[in-house]
């Protein structure tokens, strides 16, 4: 069964149509990968997933794991294992990364019938992930994002996503911002996160990042809707030619 | 209009959960206030004369005083003749025995969640043990732990006990703090004080217990007018605990209070509140009035006192514990979280006086508005000309959660002696939708969040809250804010 199907997609922001038409299949265990112009929609897929209110589905319908994920809450969708990496991690001033861990862990072990976790597994968990991302320093001392360089926010992401084992992740241009050691740490933490059984969606403007997280598709997001789907060849091809020749194409047809 | 934020709007009410009320016999005066109701509330509660002439000269000077109107808060004005000013239960309640507390009463208590048999078993039980003096529509009904405290030599017992058994303590410092001259509401106090808690803590004894008193009002149209009095002799410590809930009604109540603290050489009082008076229904219809004059005097040298205060409730609060810095090198704090939501309306702050040489005084004031609220901190830091060495830090911040509360800073600095330091750091937060949706997206609902981040704000001024009460304190605050945001 598919992880997640999405079917038809519309969704608009402030009366300005975005997706149209958006389809997408992903299955547990896959790499997708969805490039495309500025205006293009990436943005706007990532938030409609996540179920940000701001903006508007007008037709469509996704299913995640056999569930109407349009239907559900944000935090209903976290808890049912959707995890979306943000394209600019916000700050939250007084909140201390520990206890947001804490909480947002508790919540979805909760949703899983799982017992909780007691303060010393807790924070073995921390410790163990903050390695894969390399994410040094007092965390606790820390609030969340406060005072966090781009790249930390960026391996903030990566780390939560560790912590909370989602089924689904969506990262948001992960890769923007970021120098090239710390491409490499993301690209590594998630490469270690991956699984049979869980999948990811990366959207990116640029090659680059494909080069260390390696997509089983590519898909080419234009106009509201996937024009063009491949492997990762097709990255290779449109770092070359860039995407003048996807919309050629489209033109002619 | 402005944008309504969305995803904050969305919350059903939680209601106030105190709201309910009793049927107890209760023994009142009729409405209204003259000389004749002084005279019967002192009557009735058997004082000595010397008390008596002490509220008269109070009540005849309240007479030629003008009410105040100079806070940021408006309300409607209080005809003083129709309010109630005397409301006590009939049925005798016979201290030092828990079995003959009224089964109301103690039902009453039970559902406050401060079962009065709960507070004996945690002393069996774990360290941890909080003395109660439980005072009901004015009337302290039960005191604990008055035999252990006795040991030590420590006096914890009601107002009208202490006037009755201490009277030359009551007599040295009732109004030392708080002369009736202070303010329209002290001097309406003073003449008409029903009861409140008195303390006294000997020489160099450190209270064993935190002392708690909470405070509840029943009856309908009464006010209540406590008074207290804590006294901490040299070299002592106490840490002292106010609790307040009241029930739903459509109708104002006036609570003005009187609290007087001293604290003298190396001695230290810790005074922390958790206010929860009824705040009005969510149109502002109803609420207590919480008009309330606190303060405390560092007499001592190495003196030292501090005040921390959580306030969600009531529909207006018009309060500012301050400290008066006469010791040298006495130290004076004030902690506060002050919330309003829906209607209710602060003015809340501090005064600190500094008198002596080498005083230091510490402020910090988070205010929380949401709803159609609005919040003030009103401070003021006077370094007298005598004050030599003199340091202040002030912090206040305000933390709006919706676009229809409003914050409001109005911070004095009187300083008259050049060798004061006097620092003062004040910020403006809105808490965004974009920081409730990054914690919804990682599981935790809209209530979650803001519950999260409204405590990390207050984070600061809840650690200085003794520990049983800070995790009541917390949940408050969650409580408090729900139904808020939009």
């Amino acid at each position: 069964m598919s992880l997640l199907t999405i079917k038809n997609l519309n969704a608009r922001v402030e009366d300005k149509e975005i997706l149209k038409g958006f389809n997408l299949t992903v299955n547990p265990g896959e790499v997708h990968a969805i490039m495309g112009p500025n205006g293009s929609g990436k943005s706007t897929l990532a938030s409609v997933l996540a179920g940000n209110e701001s903006y508007e589905v007008t037709g469509g319908e996704v299913d995640f794991d056999g569930k109407n994920l349009l239907d559900m809450a944000p935090e209903e969708r976290a808890r049912e294992g959707l995890f979306l990496a943000f394209q600019y991690p916000i700050e939250i001033p007084g909140v201390s990364n520990v206890n947001f861990m804490r909480s947002a862990v508790a919540e979805i072990r909760k949703h899983r019938g799982l017992e909780p976790l007691d303060a010393k597994d807790f924070l073995a968990l921390m410790k163990e992930k903050k390695e894969l991302v390399e994410l040094s320093g007092n965390l606790a001392g820390r609030s969340v994002n406060e005072g966090f360089s781009g790249g930390e926010k960026k391996r903030n992401e990566i780390f939560q996503m560790a912590m909370l084992d989602p089924k689904l992740a969506i990262l948001d241009e992960t890769d923007s911002g970021l120098d090239i050691d710390a491409l490499r740490i993301v690209a590594s933490g998630v490469n270690k996160l991956k699984t049979k059984d869980n999948a990811f969606i990366v959207i990116t403007h640029y090659q680059r990042l494909l080069d260390h997280i390696v997509p089983d598709f590519v898909h080419v997001l234009y106009n509201g809707k996937i024009v063009r789907s491949g492997t990762k060849e097709l990255a290779l091809e449109l770092e070359e030619k860039g995407y003048d020749w996807i919309k050629e194409e489209l033109a002619e047809a | 209009m402005a944008e309504e934020n969305i995803a904050l709007k969305e919350f059903t009410e939680k209601e106030y959960e105190y709201g309910w009320s009793i049927d107890i016999e209760t023994d009142q005066l009729p409405k209204g206030l003259t000389e004749e109701t002084v005279r019967a509330i002192s009557f009735k509660k058997n004082e000595p004369e010397w008390l008596l002439e002490w509220r008269l000269k109070a009540f005849r000077y309240w007479l030629t005083m003008v009410e105040p109107e100079w806070a940021h808060v408006m309300y409607p004005k209080i005809d003083f003749q129709d309010i109630i000013y005397y409301s006590a239960p009939k049925k005798k309640v016979e201290l030092g025995s828990l079995d003959e507390v009224d089964a109301d009463m103690l039902e009453t208590f039970k559902k406050l969640g401060i079962s009065l048999e709960e507070q004996k078993r945690l002393m069996n039980v774990a360290g941890s043990n909080v003395a109660v003096d439980a005072v009901f529509d004015s009337v302290s009904v039960k005191t604990t732990f008055q035999e252990t405290l006795r040991d030590k030599g420590v006096i914890f017992c009601s107002f009208s006990e202490a006037v009755q058994n201490h009277p030359e303590l009551i007599k040295k410092y009732l109004g030392s703090v708080v002369p009736y001259t202070d303010n329209f509401y002290a001097a309406l106090n003073s003449a008409v004080f029903s009861d409140g808690s008195f303390c006294y803590i000997p020489k160099g004894v450190r209270c064993p217990m935190e002392l708690s008193t909470y405070f509840r009002i029943n009856a309908m149209n009464t006010g209540q007018f406590e008074r207290t009095l804590v006294i901490a002799d040299e070299d002592s410590y106490c840490s002292y605990l106010e609790g307040c809930t009241a029930p739903q009604r459509d109708e104002n109540q006036l609570h003005a209070a009187v609290v007087e603290l001293v604290s003298m050489k190396g001695a230290e009082i810790k005074y922390s509140t958790v206010q929860n008076w009824y705040p009005g229904d969510k149109n502002g219809k109803g609420g207590i009035y919480n008009f309330v004059t606190k303060r405390g005097i560092c007499a001592g040298a190495y003196s030292k006192i501090s005040w921390t205060q959580v306030e969600t409730g009531s529909a207006v609060t018009w309060k500012y514990p301050s400290c008066i810095l006469k010791g040298d090198n006495s130290i004076g704090e004030f902690y506060s979280v002050a919330v309003t939501n829906n209607y209710q309306q602060a003015d809340t702050g501090t005064k600190m006086i500094h008198l002596g040489k080498n005083t230091k005084s510490t402020i910090i004031s988070k205010g929380v508005s949401a709803g159609h609220s609005n919040n003030s901190y009103r401070g003021l830091v006077k370094i007298g000309k005598n004050a030599t060495n003199a340091r202040n830090f002030s912090q206040c911040d305000s933390l709006l959660l919706s676009s229809t509360s409003g914050a409001h800073t109005f911070p004095y600095i009187e300083c008259g002696n050049k060798s004061a330091k006097v620092e003062h750091e004040a910020t403006t937060s809105k808490v965004g939708e974009d920081q409730i949706f990054y914690c919804n997206q990682r599981g935790l609902d809209t209530e979650q969040a803001i519950g999260l981040i409204v405590n990390g704000y207050c984070k600061e001024v809840l650690n200085k809250l003794p520990m049983e009460f800070a995790v009541e304190a917390q949940k408050l605050l969650a409580i408090s804010l729900e139904g808020s945001v939009g």
